[in-house]
């Protein structure tokens, strides 16, 4: 196949540019279209970037506005600089992002390896199927609806408050929504309690492709089940779990908006906003466009400096790289 | 080792129970929540307020359910919620299939600097503020049109499907060539009708993600009442209840809601419950496709 591949590409080389243009020109129907699209939805956004450096006011059509605006060089970072200095909203909103992130890194990661791990373990063929689909189904619902189940587990009258009196660990309800500091804990809850069971399908595809052969001989070996799990199973995915690691690092500054826009409120403003909810409300909401292209872009710089970053030290320990 | 050897009965009798233990929590823990919202959409309202209700309802009645005949915009909100997974799901389909088709065309000139283009989508993205512009700038903003468009081609279902069309056998493609087939009809005749599995896969996905959405109505159409969706409207429902706890985030969309009645618990569950629902149904007899998706991208990624 690859042999046949290069005398085709081979015959193509030799005919002209134009001559292979028209011989693809199906093929070209077929992308061009979409090859538009992407430029216009996904890179013109791009050039949009250097909305940060203007004084944006959108008056009527966008393309016009932007280029009557005028230009301000780098105002809106030094505003973002003396915010983070001086400890204002977007220092927030940056601390709650990376705080959320690393709540995620730390217990989000793990769980669904271990997860993963137990589900392996299981003997009943029944009983791990059942699990499995019943896991995965949270991963299916809008957040709109997860936020709405979890607002009405923690609110006062809800069963956890309820559990919790029964147990006498509380004497009175706590409205959890509204502790500050509980909020970082809630989301990455939240996060688990919807996405732990998808998390781990990469997980026991990668243990289903452990060779069989390597347990036998432990078997053989006297090894017990901790045993292989830990001496077989875990540097065996290993590659894997270091690819969803760098995947992970990469995106520590986005965790995601709808969760904390959900359920975040203004009483819990100082820990659940984050960047992207402080770009809506202040970009959007207030009109200040320009400063809220500013945060995006930081944002953008850097998780693309994060994922080189993981994956350039991912590469020197010799362990799989991605990019 | 000597050790573990003796004691593996019972080692495995603890963890066995351990894991037992573990997955029965984890069970109750994802299923008590969708019982509960269940129990209480079916429970009368004025008891429901109590609290305390499980996952049976106290006070069984229908009466919520009638009550959202209230709620118009609920109705139109399934109705554009509908159509745009319909619609939505069928052009993303077609287009990230034909594309995936064309990148996985050895002898396509362009197949690098075009497979390159879309895969650096996935590792920047420009922000809200960019992205919002850009689609006001073209009109999109206040029209179905914006639900359909700006998302056609997600650059993760488009690898799924390149993947997919990658490992199917290519001497097919070159004995249709042979016959005269051009590259349409060799996508349409001899790639398609090979590619079942993974349309399913990538086909859920996408419609996963339509019948989901709220924040593209909440940016680009708040006002719209004509294409409101569904999960906006119970974004609305919910966040009036949180905006009287203590000041919503989405505080624009609480105030268009007029939410000087909030509507009871056993309300906002019943709407809850009509916006799960089809999810539901469908989930068990898809649930299949939709790993089979995934794990055929993380062995190929």
């Amino acid at each position: 196949m690859e042999k046949n591949a290069k005398s085709k590409r081979l015959r193509l080389t030799k005919a002209s540019f134009p001559e292979r243009l028209y011989r693809q020109r199906y093929l070209l129907l077929m992308s061009v279209p979409f090859l538009i699209w992407v430029l216009l939805f996904n890179y013109l956004p791009l050039l949009g970037w250097t909305m940060a450096f203007q004084d944006f006011k959108l008056k009527g059509d966008v393309f016009q506005s932007f280029f009557a605006a005028d230009w301000v060089g780098i105002k809106h970072f030094v505003a973002l600089l003396e915010d983070i200095l001086s400890k204002g909203r977007f220092y927030l909103a940056l601390r709650n992002t990376l705080g959320m992130s690393f709540y995620m890194m730390v217990f989000g990661f793990v769980t669904p390896i271990i997860f993963a791990l137990m589900i392996n373990e299981i003997r009943s063929m029944y009983f791990k199927r059942i699990t499995q689909t019943i896991s995965y189904l949270p991963h299916f619902i809008s957040w709109v609806v997860a936020a709405g189940m979890i607002s009405v587990m923690l609110s006062t009258e809800g069963p956890i408050n309820e559990l919790l009196e029964n147990l006498g660990l509380i004497e009175k309800r706590i409205p959890f929504l509204a502790q500050e500091k509980l909020f970082w804990g809630i989301m990455t809850f939240s996060e688990i309690w919807k996405e732990l069971g998808w998390n781990a399908i990469i997980f026991l595809a990668a243990i289903t492709g452990v060779d069989p052969g390597l347990y036998e001989s432990a078997d053989l070996d006297g090894a017990n089940r901790l045993q292989k799990i830990w001496h077989i199973t875990l540097p065996c995915i290993m590659p894997v779990i270091t690819v969803i690691l760098i995947m992970n690092v990469g995106w520590l500054i986005s965790v995601g908006f709808e969760k904390q826009m959900l359920l975040g409120s203004d009483i819990t403003r100082n820990y659940s906003e984050v960047l992207d909810v402080y770009a809506i409300k202040y970009g959007i909401g207030q009109s200040r466009y320009s400063f809220g292209t500013a945060i995006g872009m930081f944002k953008s710089v850097v998780s693309i400096i994060l994922v080189l970053g993981a994956n350039l030290i991912a590469r020197k320990t010799g362990e799989t790289s991605i990019v | 080792m000597r050790k573990g050897l003796q004691q593996r009965s019972k080692g495995d009798y603890i963890m066995d129970a351990v894991i037992l233990v573990v997955m029965l929590l984890v069970i109750i823990a994802t299923l008590f929540p969708f019982l509960n919202v269940l129990a209480t959409a079916f429970n009368k309202s004025s008891d429901s307020i109590k609290g305390g209700i499980g996952i049976f309802p106290r006070v069984p009645t229908l009466d919520n359910f009638k009550e959202l005949g209230r709620y118009p915009l609920l109705f139109q909100g399934a109705l554009i919620s509908f159509l745009r997974t319909l619609i939505g799901t069928a052009a993303s389909l077609f287009s990230t299939c034909m594309l995936a088709y064309v990148l996985s065309r050895r002898d396509f000139m362009f197949r690098r600097f075009f497979t390159a283009v879309f895969l650096f989508t996935m590792y920047i993205d420009s922000g809200i503020i960019p992205s919002f512009m850009v689609i006001r700038a073209f009109g999109l903003n206040n029209t179905f049109w914006v639900y359909i468009i700006p998302g056609i081609i997600s650059a993760y279902n488009l690898i799924l499907v390149r993947s997919f069309i990658d490992q199917l056998p290519y001497s097919l493609q070159e004995s249709a060539f042979l016959d005269g087939a051009n590259d349409l009809t060799m996508f349409f005749r001899i790639v398609m009708p090979l590619c079942p599995p993974v349309i399913a896969t990538v086909g859920l996905f996408y419609a996963v993600g339509q019948w989901n959405s709220w924040f593209d109505t909440y940016l680009f159409a708040p006002f719209n009442e004509q294409i409101t969706t569904l999960q906006y409207e119970l974004m609305k429902i919910l966040q009036q209840s949180q905006a009287q706890s203590g000041g919503a985030n989405l505080g624009q969309a609480a105030r268009i809601a007029q939410a000087n009645t909030i509507s009871p618990l056993s309300i906002r569950m019943a709407v809850t419950v009509i916006t799960v629902t089809p999810i539901i149904i469908v989930y068990p007899f898809v649930q299949k496709y939709f790993v089979t998706g995934l794990t055929l991208g993380a062995v190929k990624s």
